[in-house]
């Protein structure tokens, strides 16, 4: 079996994977780093978004040994000394997560928004961006909103 | 004002731990020693098993077991229940065909569960599940809801001539006729309800362990309900005794309704780990939630409305053919009939009404409650044939409502249909509406759009729903197995914190946070030193879930009970602390003092008082702990009126929504901030129905529409923000004075956007979803 080397959350991760190991799984059986989820089959719904190299990907698209030698940013890598990132304030202020399943998609795919299109976001902007993650609680309204004030927040 | 009391929009105690990734579904729990579970599924709409062989996949690598149907009924395991009893016409109780757990002989939907393959990974699973060969003999399929009951359909169940579970006639239907025949106007109207797949954003998975030692069975499962799944196991699938089954409902990605019922997979999973005396765990990936998840909706109707000269409804007539699917779910009876007709009244003085239900089975996934369950298909139909109704009477859509409402003045006002509505003011929620959506400006907005070739068109939607299910002695007449209160346990701790036991599980809803308000408003304790505790079989006492928007109109003043308790008792203990008597002890925000002097204590120090009794009121219990049960005397009755404003390119059939405004009436708002979002929720559920999901079968029974990338689930892009505000009535019928607000949205949404696109196309109808080649065959066919 293939051996990976990665950068996951800061911290240099080597394991033996099978070929077929989705980036995904490795993460969350092989590692337990269980906050990055699995909702659909088919590269839909966007809860397995994380960076890899800085750049957001969906999880499930990406086998883990196409992430050797790169760098994987999780939800679990986001917050400072147990304080948390400023979008991930923001999701909390502006009430952007119901049951939370679909958040850690959500708010890796909103640092990526900010990182590609600045601090200065418009609800337009926001909502064709999130097309790729599927949320069935919070009608988007909320996200949308948290989106904006915590790319807000880290332009401060 | 209590900080963080009632009516504070205070931020979720819960978010924190989804936030940064540690939150606890049934999927993160991984135990040591657990195996993977692989459910083999059939590919047919509807065959006979003539043989089923596992030897090679059980010599399969890494292969732990394999298990059939067989071996489920060698171990005596029951087949899966629906718990509410319909009777039909001929006085029979609705027809009952058995549900195995695992396929006996016969495979009746495409998804239906055919054997278990437990091993060392799951891609092991797989690999072995592939090398079981079983033999069908695939038969013709019955996948048409309106045609399932023809005589030239096969018959899926022995049990069940014409492929009928019930036919449900209820009403006055001389009184009905008669009014029909004296009418100055009748509107007629056929429609489809479309079927949707509910969607949860977590599949559902499950995670069995079975001790040895203690002979006890732990299953963390998806649930919406963790006590119910634990009887229902053990009381009728005979899979351990209710002393000996844990259910744990952890974190929950969402429910809205599929996650109620008890499914093959959990009791297979649940029966399997004790056979191989190993964890078994098994997830669902997406596929399968479309194939084996219950659905839900899917009715063919027609509605009739007679009228008066003025546009008075007389009568109404409702003819409904609905589809239960190949097998019946937990409460799928219970959708179309009393969750359904009972709802037909709406908002409206209509004196008589007429419904019949003809309950279908199909080779197609079981179809049972999704969030409104029975409401929005009620809700769809009348304010659908309302708008109709307008157009026969040369009526504009607001005015014929305005005629037909019930008066503030009427409540408690008993309808035609068995419900008693305790308190709305309908013409309020429309004022405000009218005014938030700017009715009077529409006309100028619509000129506006012709202008750039668009059409635009305002939609109303006026609805009430029955939430906070339910009077046990209701629904024990009507059927069901179960009684709907809810139970509460609140606990001080000698240190003076407090842990609230509730019955009902938080699956999104911010439990955790809406009824810690309850009890700091209550005893004054601070927010933060409260804690939730729900979803697990061993840690809270018997209670029945969450589902109808009850959590709060029922499981919250369950809480509220067991908090009077706790002053009662704190009373006697201060009034010994303070040597002052019982009847003097006042409390308020936290403190017992006796009345017209300043001593006082905190109940923090009740508390501990009340765990170290060595100073106490003679013949006192110690402890501080009390429980109550709720069972409400009525449901509660959100309503509301909704408008929809669409802007129509006929050149591609594409509808925007541009503005979208809600006015609901859910009596008092714990917090506020909460309540919003489930509205926001609801709305994109309904305008997801209107506008994107539907469901389909072939004609062979298979699920053509089975990912995301067939399913048009509502994205950010597809939807506008809303407005929202309310015009609440306080609904004397509940103590906490609420009503429930998780439906809302999807019940009043369908049809407020297919009024609105109708209006802008000039049309009488068009089906959901109303798709973009919908629209544009509807919108060429109007040119
Ligand atoms: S799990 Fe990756 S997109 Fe759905
Ligand atoms: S918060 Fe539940 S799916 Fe988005």
């Amino acid at each position: 079996m293939p051996i990976v080397n990665i950068n996951v959350n800061g911290k240099l991760v080597s394991a033996e994977v099978e070929g077929r190991t989705l980036l995904v799984q490795f993460l969350r059986e092989n590692l337990r780093l269980t906050g990055t989820h699995v909702g659909c089959d088919t590269s839909q719904c966007g809860a397995c978004v994380v960076h890899v190299d800085g750049k957001s990907v969906k999880a499930c698209t990406m086998l883990a040994v196409m992430a050797d030698a790169c760098e994987v940013t999780t939800i679990e890598g986001l917050a400072n000394n147990g304080s948390m990132h400023p979008m991930q304030q923001a999701f909390m202020d502006n009430h952007g997560l119901q049951c939370g399943f679909c958040t850690p998609g959500m708010v890796m795919t909103a640092l990526d928004i900010v990182n590609r299109n600045g601090n200065d976001l418009d609800d337009s902007t926001v909502r064709k961006e999130l097309e790729g993650n599927i949320c069935r609680c919070t009608g988007y309204h909320n996200i949308v909103k948290s989106v904006k004030a915590g790319a807000k927040t880290m332009g401060e | 004002m209590v900080e963080n009391g009632i009516g504070v929009s205070v931020l979720r105690k819960e978010d924190k731990r989804f936030l940064i990734g540690k939150g606890n579904y049934t999927d993160d729990i991984n135990v040591a020693g657990q195996t993977h579970a692989y459910f083999l599924r059939s590919p047919h709409g509807h065959a006979t098993i003539e043989s089923i062989d596992i030897s090679a996949a059980a010599a399969s690598a890494g292969v732990v077991a394999v298990f059939t149907g067989d071996d489920l009924a060698a171990d005596g395991i029951g087949t899966l229940i629906c718990g509410v009893t319909v009777t039909s016409d001929d006085g029979e109780p609705h027809r009952a065909p058995a549900h195995p757990a695992l396929a006996q002989g016969k495979v009746n939907y495409v998804g239906d569960h055919v054997a278990i393959v437990i091993a060392e990974t799951l891609a092991q699973a797989k690999d072995g599940a592939e090398k079981i060969a079983v033999d069908y003999g695939v038969l013709p399929a019955v996948t048409e809801t309106a045609r399932a009951a023809d005589d030239d359909q096969v018959q899926i169940h022995e049990v069940a001539p014409n492929n009928m579970c019930f036919n449900w006639p209820f009403g006055d239907k001389e009184g009905v006729e008669a009014a029909f025949a004296s009418a100055h106007k009748v509107s007629r109207l056929e429609l489809i309800n479309n079927r949707m797949v509910t969607n949860p954003m977590e599949p559902r998975a499950s995670l069995g362990e079975y001790n040895t030692g203690t002979e006890e069975i732990t299953l963390h499962v998806t649930t919406q309900n963790p006590h119910v799944h634990r009887l229902v196991l053990s009381a009728f699938n005979q899979l351990a005794p209710e002393h000996k089954l844990r259910v744990v409902g952890p974190d929950v990605g969402g429910g809205f309704g599929a996650k109620i019922f008890v499914y093959a997979e959990e009791l297979v999973v649940g029966w399997a780990c004790r056979k191989v005396e190993r964890p078994v765990k098994w997830t669902g990936d997406r596929t399968e939630a479309f194939l084996a998840d219950a659905h839900g909706r899917d009715h063919v109707a027609t509605a009739e409305m007679a009228m008066d000269e003025d546009g008075k409804f007389l009568a109404m007539r409702v003819m409904t053919q609905a589809n239960l699917g190949a097998y019946l779910s937990t409460f799928s009876t219970m959708v179309p009939s009393y969750l359904y007709a009972f709802l037909l009244a709406g908002q409206y003085t209509t004196p008589l009404i007429y419904s019949e239900v003809k309950a279908v089975f199909t080779n197609t996934a079981p179809v049972d409650a999704c969030r409104g369950a029975g409401r929005p298909e009620a809700t769809y139909l009348l304010e659908r044939l309302v708008d109709v109704a307008a157009r026969d009477m040369d009526l504009d859509p607001a005015e014929i409502r305005r005629r037909n409402f019930i008066p503030k003045d009427a409540f408690p006002y008993q309808t035609p249909v068995v419900q008693c509505y305790d308190s709305g003011d309908y013409v309020a929620a429309l004022d405000k509406a009218m005014v938030l959506a700017d009715y009077e400006g529409f006309p100028a907005r619509a000129t506006e759009a012709i202008a750039r070739g668009k059409r635009r068109g305002i939609g109303l939607s006026s609805y009430v729903e029955a939430c906070g299910i339910a009077p046990s002695a209701a629904v024990g007449q009507l059927g069901a197995g179960v009684g709907l209160w809810e139970s509460a346990q609140v606990r001080f701790n000698p240190t003076g914190n407090v842990q609230v036991f509730t019955g009902t599980h938080s699956h999104g809803q911010g439990h955790e946070t809406t009824f810690a308000q309850l009890v700091t408003e209550q005893l004054g304790v601070p927010f933060e030193n409260i804690e939730v505790v729900h979803g697990d079989t061993a840690k809270t006492q018997f209670g029945m879930g969450t589902y109808g928007s009850r959590s709060l109109a029922v499981g919250g003043v369950a809480i509220a009970k067991a908090c009077e308790k706790l002053i009662t008792k704190g009373k006697k203990i201060a009034a010994h602390a303070l040597e002052a008597a019982e009847g003097d002890i006042e409390f308020a925000d936290g403190n017992f003092t006796v009345a017209g002097t300043d001593k006082a204590m905190n109940i923090g120090e009740v508390a501990f008082n009340a765990y170290v009794p060595h100073s106490y009121p003679e013949g006192l219990e110690p402890g501080f702990d009390e429980n109550a049960f709720f069972d409400p005397l009525n449901f509660s009755f959100p309503a509301g009126t909704h408008i929809c404003e669409v802007e129509v390119d006929t050149d591609t059939g594409v509808v925007e929504i541009v503005k979208y405004s809600a006015v609901d009436d859910f009596g008092k708002l714990v917090n506020p901030m909460i309540v919003e979002g489930q509205v926001h929720g609801g709305i994109v559920h309904g305008v997801g129905q209107a506008l994107l999901e539907g469901c389909r079968y072939d004609s062979e029974g298979q699920l053509i529409t089975a990912t995301y990338m067939d399913y048009a689930m509502p994205r950010a892009d597809n939807v506008p923000s809303f407005d929202v505000d309310y015009a609440p009535t306080d609904p004397p019928d509940n103590p906490l004075g609420v009503k429930g607000c998780g439906e809302a949205g999807a019940i009043a949404a369908p049809p407020a956007v297919i009024n609105a696109i109708t209006n802008a196309l000039g049309i009488k109808h068009i089906d959901m979803p109303a798709t973009p080649e919908n629209v544009w065959r509807a919108a060429q066919g109007a040119a």
